[in-house]
């Protein structure tokens, strides 16, 4: 799933493509130092390619709706790491500005989560070590699977936290986990057999092309050793990154929550709020992660009162709201008349061209 | 099959909508870009539950396509298409902020449903923009500025390889797709093993066509770094393009200006 | 003038496999000739051609192009002269426009901007497309775009041009266009094709290939008037000579 502008804040997304930004330099660096120039074209067609095979559809077995291929682990299996991260980049960067897919400020965070993890992580990690020095077509097919459903949960959360730091969006970070992984995983499991179906065909068709992968950056002797290091690694990191979210900044995660607090109304009297604030509540993640809410729920409106709370943005105001209904609606005149005067003034000045 | 020509079509015509001639043509693709991601970040960092304030930032994609010659149905139907996500997302906080925050008559409004106004309308803006930007400048246009921004190289031209090629394979996949839809009945014959070998074809054409690129630019000369042609200039105009329209972003931005507008109106009323 | 000979002596090429591709071709074409080479699929014709600018380095035997043997030290010089159009204009145009393809020789040759506009220019309005100078390639009809293959080429100022089925998939009017184009260039030609009408039109000899060696080499209404020869070689007679006294 692609993060959206509409849900993204400054912070979030500028610091997003300082990090694409940065792989991605890093990774033309790479690709420009090695020797082998027939990458370029076939970086650009394969970016073609991708792009085309997103537009084929196929009926998913058992369920009837249909999918299409996402291809991040087919490009890297054929390009290897820093060329697949820059053909991904272009893809989604022609998406972002035909399709509006997501938008160009969260198109660095779009990058980020498609791109990154199947290149960098589930590739070298999963998908290399699986396959092993003498693939098998079951091989193929456990490692293309497994690499899938790694990189887009890894993608899925990233989507998450960038969400939930971004603060535009109500949703509470364990609701939104719960319900972006699990639908990813069956996006990756789907997204794997694809995978393993083509690259198979490929690989029955013309082997010398799954060798292409082995003519890569050397990333060295993987073993099982290294896999399990790689998930330890990443396990880490997200174990870190969410106790860092609930404990040294608690106010991150409820200051959504209570910000313009639905404080009286977490304790929630209607159904719906009630079962997924129980939900909520259920599904913490950290144990102590409920606990704090708790506690902060009690302290909120003194919090709130005291503190002036953390907030930079100004909160709107109920009372000067009529100007600004009032005023809006004019600028949407203004706005639509600016668009005919516009309009015309460039029909007229056309016709004489 | 329809989604793929349908989908060619579209890049087809964003394509051509770029060719047109207009001032907002021939700015320089860096002062459009720079001046987008001005309203894109200005747009975002508006507090939740703004809406008002937000709505002058649309004046420049509706100035920009008015002037670029861009028909507004082009853009709005992309919008709408590429809706249901944000609105399914924003659709929660309704659900999870309950407070009333604004009071109108005897009514009262969530805090949820401002913030979902307001991420609906961050979302045309936002959207909306580069979709002007797309159609008043094109890719090419846009690699060539991206380049001259500091994008990489490599990175530059693989985007253009890509846009060249784009609708090269898009026909492809639709011939083939074509084929297969001759062949398939009752849905079967579309699924998972047809479309890879589908799929498989394809990459193996491409990777053909790869080679064949590749010889034909060996043919002529290449060594490794595709050159390409420098010919944009940063003009006054484009200058006072990027300027104005940012320093009014700022402007929209420390100000509520629709809530002055609605103060001096009231002013005037009574 | 050596410089625009062509000489291929006992060129043998096999393909990775094993597969004998051209067991010995022997020809010598000098400056402003104009040749043509048939012969049926699988014949080995675009294989031959593909060796003549050094995209493929034989396995035995020598090309050289003027002065010099093909070698990789020689390939910048011998890419220059020796301007090669290949079947499908789509893989020959992989620029944003067809602007952008022509200048992309010159400017891998080094040449300052200036100089690749006037080049462009010049190269475009010589096939008559300088019309299409910023038009992308995936809008420009087949007749277009095998015009603008030939205008990247002719940027880069070669003494000999190779084509390799240059008629394929045209319509007749761009195809009688093509002709009266090529007619006019002064260059040394080679043209691998199908299109014996073609050979007729623009070449005066021909070098017929067949399974990898040299069928015939001679004037081309004569080796087109041998019946035998022909049957031979898989092929048959122009198509405008049907109905003909034999």
């Amino acid at each position: 799933m692609h993060m959206a502008d509409a849900l993204i804040s400054p912070a979030v997304g500028g610091g997003m493509w300082a990090a694409t930004g940065a792989t991605l330099a890093y990774s033309a660096r790479k690709v420009t130092q090695e020797i082998d120039d027939r990458k370029v074209p076939l970086m650009g067609v394969l970016g073609a390619f991708i792009f085309a095979a997103q537009m084929i559809n196929f009926t998913i077995p058992g369920t009837g709706s249909s999918g299409h291929l996402g291809g991040g682990m087919i490009l890297t299996v054929l390009l290897g790491p820093y060329s697949a991260f820059l053909v991904t980049a272009s893809v989604l960067t022609v998406q972002a500005l035909f399709f509006a897919d997501g938008g160009l400020l969260a198109l660095g965070c779009n990058i980020f989560n498609l791109g990154f993890f199947p290149a960098f992580i589930a590739y070298p990690f999963i998908f290399k070590p699986l396959l092993g020095d003498k693939p098998t077509a079951g091989r193929l097919s456990l490692a293309s699977i497994v690499a899938a459903i790694v990189g887009l949960q890894l993608g899925a959360f990233g989507v998450v936290m960038e969400t939930v730091f971004s603060g535009i969006s109500e949703l509470p970070f364990s609701t939104f986990v719960l319900m972006m992984q699990p639908i990813h995983l069956g996006i990756g499991i789907v997204e794997g057999l694809v995978t393993a179906a083509v690259l198979s065909f490929v690989w029955k068709a013309r082997p010398e092309v799954m060798e292409m992968s082995a003519g890569h950056q050397p990333i060295g002797q993987v073993s099982m050793g290294k896999v399990l290091a790689g998930l330890g690694i990443a396990a880490v990191i997200t174990g870190g990154m969410l106790s860092w979210f609930a404990s040294t900044n608690p106010d991150g995660l409820e200051w959504s929550m209570f910000k313009v607090s639905g404080k009286e109304e977490l304790g929630g009297s209607t159904g719906v709020h009630h079962t997924l604030g129980a939900l909520q509540e259920k599904t913490a993640f950290l144990p102590d992660y409920g606990f704090k809410k708790s506690e902060h729920e009690g302290a909120a409106a003194e919090g709130a009162a005291k503190e002036g709370a953390a907030p930079a943005w100004p909160a709107p105001d109920a009372g000067t709201s009529v100007s600004g209904i009032v005023g809006g609606i004019l600028t949407l005149l203004v706005a639509v008349a600016i668009g005919f005067l516009l309009k015309k003034r460039e029909r007229s000045h056309g016709a004489g061209t | 099959m329809s989604n793929i020509q349908g989908s060619l079509l579209d890049l087809g015509v964003m394509d051509q909508l770029a060719r047109l001639d207009s001032p907002v043509h021939r700015l320089d693709p860096r002062a459009k870009i720079v001046a987008a991601l001005a309203l894109i970040v200005a747009a975002v960092s508006f507090e939740r539950h703004q809406i008002s304030a937000l709505l002058p930032l649309l004046f420049f994609p509706v100035a920009l396509g008015a002037l670029g010659r861009i028909p507004a149905g082009v853009i709005l139907r992309k919008l709408m298409l590429a809706l249901p996500f944000v609105l399914f997302v924003g659709l929660f906080n309704p659900l999870f902020d309950r407070e009333t925050m604004l009071r109108l008559g005897g009514i009262g409004i969530s805090g949820g449903w401002l913030s979902f106004l307001s991420i609906m309308l961050r979302s045309a803006l936002t959207l909306g923009t580069a979709l002007v930007l797309l159609a008043v400048t094109g890719i090419p246009a846009i690699g060539a500025g991206l380049e001259r921004l500091g994008a990489p190289r490599v990175f530059v031209v693989q985007l253009l390889f890509l846009y060249r090629y784009l609708f090269v394979l898009g026909e492809e996949a639709l011939r083939m797709s074509r084929a297969r839809a001759q062949r398939s009945f009752d849905g079967r014959g579309t699924g998972l093993k047809a479309t890879a070998s589908l799929l498989g074809n394809l990459m193996l054409r491409t990777l053909d066509r790869a080679e064949r690129i590749y010889t034909a630019m060996k043919s002529r000369g290449f060594n490794g770094e595709v050159r390409l042609r420098r010919t944009l200039r940063f003009t006054a105009t484009d200058l006072a393009f990027t300027a104005g329209w940012s320093g009014f972003f700022v402007a929209a931005r420390l100000w509520n200006l629709p809530r002055l507008l609605g103060d001096i109106v009231a002013g005037v009323a009574r | 003038m050596s410089h625009h000979i062509v000489e291929v002596a006992d060129l043998r090429y096999a393909y990775p496999d094993g597969t004998p591709a051209l067991q010995g071709i022997s020809f010598r074409i000098t400056h402003g000739e104009s040749v043509g080479i048939v012969g049926a699929n699988g014949a080995g014709k675009s294989t031959l051609l593909l060796h003549l600018n050094g995209t493929i380095q034989p396995t035995g035997g020598t090309v050289r192009v003027g002065d010099y043997p093909i070698t990789k030290a020689t390939l910048n010089e011998v890419r220059r002269t020796v301007g090669m159009i290949f079947q499908n204009p789509d893989d020959q145009l992989f620029m944003p426009t067809a602007g952008d393809d022509v200048a992309f020789g010159p400017l891998n040759l080094g040449l300052p901007p200036e100089e690749v506009d006037v080049r462009v220019d010049a190269a475009l309005a010589q096939v008559g497309a300088l019309h299409l100078r910023d038009r992308p390639p995936y809008r420009l009809s087949g007749g277009e775009k095998r015009a603008v293959a030939i205008a990247t080429v002719l940027a880069m100022h070669p003494s000999i041009l190779v084509m390799d089925e240059p008629s394929s998939n045209l319509d007749p009017r761009a195809r009688r266009m093509l002709i009266n184009q090529l007619r006019s260039f002064q260059h040394t030609k080679i043209i691998a094709t199908h299109d014996l009408d073609l050979v007729l039109d623009l070449c005066p000899r021909t070098i017929i290939v067949l399974q990898g060696k040299v069928a015939a080499d001679g004037p081309t209404r004569e080796v087109f008037s041998d019946l035998p020869l022909l049957e031979r070689c898989n092929l048959e007679q122009p198509l405008s000579w049907s109905g003909r006294e034999r």
